[in-house]
């Protein structure tokens, strides 16, 4: 009879159990169905050199990183000298799709805070974002050889994310 | 002075309200009427609380302009939301699709319902056990009858 008591009480804990986990959760991290599926394609001229283009194809057989960045985006500035940093210990080529962006902008910014992309490709109207589900850059997907996205970071990369998650990735899909 | 100063900052600030671009009007309004009857059912990533339709969002306008494009041409609903859906996640419907994952969520309220109507009769039968009709004896007839009379004299 006592123990019908306890059963408010243990709905209660339950409940709080479940807003713990629905309050720590970052709501604008939603996770992309593109993960495991292959990347798409798109062919755009380069940032620097509109002569020349760039596409996803021309990574074949690679495990590379994809970073969509902007020179208006505040935390992509945060989150330039880790990128300057990966891109000095050459894991893995990162090429950068500036989204969004007005040429000479984002060339400054290159010229400003150091260029770690091996290409960077040009979206100025986001058109390719928008096939890559971008919604709030910075963002950074891992590809592997067959061309498949197996990583989307949204948001800034962090050290913690790149040593966690980023470099062993990385590692793992080189083997294979 | 400081009045004029007042004045000429709050004539720039008039000054950029007024610069803004007008929106730009629909060409076609049967593309529009229904790039927004699809896009008021989706969610504008940047703004999550707000619709597609609604936001004011870049990414939104951008949005907007590729179902427009759709529209044009000649992709049906379904396929827009594919398309919509395998960029972004179910997570850009306001109304979830009903998949595996999604069960719980469409049954929810109806399994509570039952639940509930079910807990409620077992309580109301358990009740209406404990509390048995009981014809009333000779003499508690005569108490109810002498409580009523002093009832009625105050």
């Amino acid at each position: 009879m006592k123990a019908k008591f306890l059963i408010p009480l243990a709905l209660f804990f339950v409940l709080v159990g479940f807003l713990a986990v629905g309050l720590n959760r970052d709501p604008r991290e939603v996770p992309s169905p593109l993960v495991g599926k292959p990347a798409p394609m798109f062919r755009v001229p380069e940032l620097a050199e509109p002569g020349k283009t760039f596409s996803p194809e021309d990574m074949k057989g690679q495990v590379w990183l994809l970073n969509v960045w902007a020179s208006w985006c505040v935390s992509c500035r945060e989150e330039h000298p880790l990128l300057v940093e990966f891109s000095r210990q050459q894991a893995a080529p990162l090429i950068g799709l500036d989204y969004k962006d007005k040429r000479e902008d984002g060339m400054s910014v290159l010229a400003r805070a150091g260029n770690p992309y091996g290409v960077v490709a040009f979206d100025g109207d986001g058109r390719v974002g928008i096939d890559y589900g971008v919604y709030g850059v910075p963002e950074t997907y891992i590809i592997d050889k067959a061309g498949v996205i197996r990583y989307k970071q949204i948001g800034p990369i962090t050290t913690e994310a790149l040593q966690k998650k980023i470099l062993p990735l990385i590692e793992e899909l080189k083997k294979s | 002075m400081k009045r004029i100063l007042a004045l000429l900052l709050l004539a720039l600030a008039c000054g950029t309200l007024w610069a803004k671009d007008a929106a730009p009007l629909a060409e076609d309004p049967a593309v529009e009427k229904r790039m927004i009857a699809i896009s008021e059912e989706m969610r504008c990533l940047v703004c999550q609380n707000e619709s597609l339709a609604a936001s004011q969002a870049d990414l939104a306008q951008d949005l907007r302009r590729e179902l427009r494009g759709l529209i044009k041409e000649g992709k049906s609903d379904e396929e827009i939301k594919q398309f919509m859906v395998s960029r972004y996640g179910d997570f850009v419907l306001y109304r979830p699709r009903l998949i595996p994952t999604t069960w719980l969520l469409w049954a929810g309220p109806f399994v509570l319902l039952i639940a509930g109507v079910a807990a409620l009769i077992a309580y109301l039968r358990r009740r209406s056990r404990a509390v048995q009709d009981a014809p009333l004896s000779a003499e508690d007839a005569k108490r109810a009858a002498a409580l009523l009379e002093e009832g009625g004299e105050q």
